[in-house]
């Protein structure tokens, strides 16, 4: 099986243990990412007014370049899937906004046909998790893992529809799969701060403190975020419980890590 | 711009229809960045329902919401205040001058571990 795949700014610098890791166990698991050409950063958070048109061009660019290779379009990045998502679902919903896109663009009208998976969708529903299970060769056991989702995967939920944005149990799937034991905590799907840490650091290290604490006091021997943002600002903020990308561990589990730190 | 032309432009291009609000409180009482709000985001809502502006334009409160749709997604009436609060920041920043956050703001706030997602995102949310 093969994916267009939008790695982002993030995961070509600060993050590539999320981006590495996440095409290791991709091909293990027997889907292969193919990076897109040429693509530009989603800009990091999604502009939600109706009339901001141009900040938007660079996530329909990578739609439509998944869509010329008629393959689903794959992100890790929590913040570029929200990104690349909620754009995607303006051009199928918002004729206006869509309108003006493709005059712009002049290049054939885009639809907001391409599908989109983030990686954790793709395990559950293309790959599945049974198949995690049989490919596990480190089985993480007796691991107490707290999935830290935080804001992006999930909400708003009637775009992303990635799972129950105030239950959700798709990196706890994902875990047992691993033969770890997931930790509910919470404060798993509230915010760490994100980037307001750029101009009040003392406010993300409030948010993050909270997760991270509520993560430790559950019994968490790791936290795992598939966002930067997410990682970072808790590391920041002191966290006293690891932070690691999905991907890492899921690297270690495959048998696949050692690989990537030679 | 005027008042009403003012309401009328922040509603068009939230796409929020702030005549919803049931006054629940609810996005108020689920923001995490309440505490850091001088106008919180229940007060967005009635203040743009009756064309009470220009204070959030003056507001640092524009520049402290996380962008994490909590509100948009616990809004039992789908009133999604976060849209409200964007949209007037965009009426503050668009302004010639007006960026909250500039190039030259940036290598002060870096260090060696920072990602990349922060710098962008905060120049997404406070420059034009």
């Amino acid at each position: 099986m093969k994916f267009s795949y939008f790695p982002g700014c993030t995961l070509k610098n600060k993050a590539k243990d999320l981006d590495e890791y996440a095409r290791k166990c991709a091909e293990v698991l027997g889907a292969t990412l193919e990076e897109i050409e040429d693509w530009q950063c989603c800009g990091g958070v999604f502009t939600t007014s109706k009339d901001e048109i141009a900040t938007k061009l660079s996530s329909v660019r990578i739609l439509k370049a998944a869509q010329a290779k008629e393959q689903a379009l794959v992100t890790v990045c929590s913040a570029c899937h929200n990104v690349v998502k909620q754009t995607n679902y303006a051009m199928q919903n918002d004729s206006e906004f869509a309108g003006k896109v493709n005059r712009y663009m002049n290049d054939g009208d885009y639809d907001g046909s391409t599908q989109i998976y983030h990686y954790l969708e793709l395990i559950r529903d293309v790959i599945g998790f049974d198949k995690v299970a049989e490919k596990v060769v480190n089985p993480l056991k007796g691991k107490k893992i707290a999935a830290y989702y935080g804001c992006l995967l999930l909400r708003p939920n009637s775009v992303m529809r990635m799972d129950d944005p105030e239950n959700p149990s798709i990196i706890e799937d994902l875990i047992r799969a691993m033969g770890a034991e997931p930790v509910i905590y919470p404060y798993r799907n509230e915010c760490c701060g994100g980037y307001v840490r750029m101009e009040s650091p003392e406010f993300a290290d409030k948010k993050s403190n909270t997760v991270s604490t509520s993560a430790k006091n559950a019994g968490a021997d790791v936290i795992v975020t598939a966002c930067p943002l997410c990682k970072y600002n808790l590391e920041k903020a002191g966290s006293e419980v690891p932070v690691v990308y999905i991907t890492e561990l899921l690297a270690e589990a495959l048998g696949v890590k050692e690989d990537t730190n030679e | 711009m005027n008042k009403q032309n003012l309401r009328d432009e922040i509603i068009r291009r939230s796409g929020v229809n702030p005549t919803k609000c049931m006054r629940c409180g609810k996005c108020s009482g689920t923001c995490p960045a309440f505490d850091e709000m001088e106008y919180h985001p229940h007060q967005f809502v009635y203040m743009v329902e009756s064309g009470d502006i220009e204070p959030l334009l003056e507001s640092k409160s524009l520049y402290r919401c996380l962008t994490c749709f909590a509100c948009v997604e616990r809004c039992p009436r789908s009133v999604e205040p976060a849209k409200l609060v964007e949209a007037v920041r965009l009426e503050a920043i668009r302004v010639q001058g007006n960026n909250h956050m500039t190039a030259n703001d940036v290598p002060a706030m870096l260090d060696s571990d920072i990602p990349q997602q922060a710098i962008v995102s905060a120049f997404r949310k406070y420059t034009k």
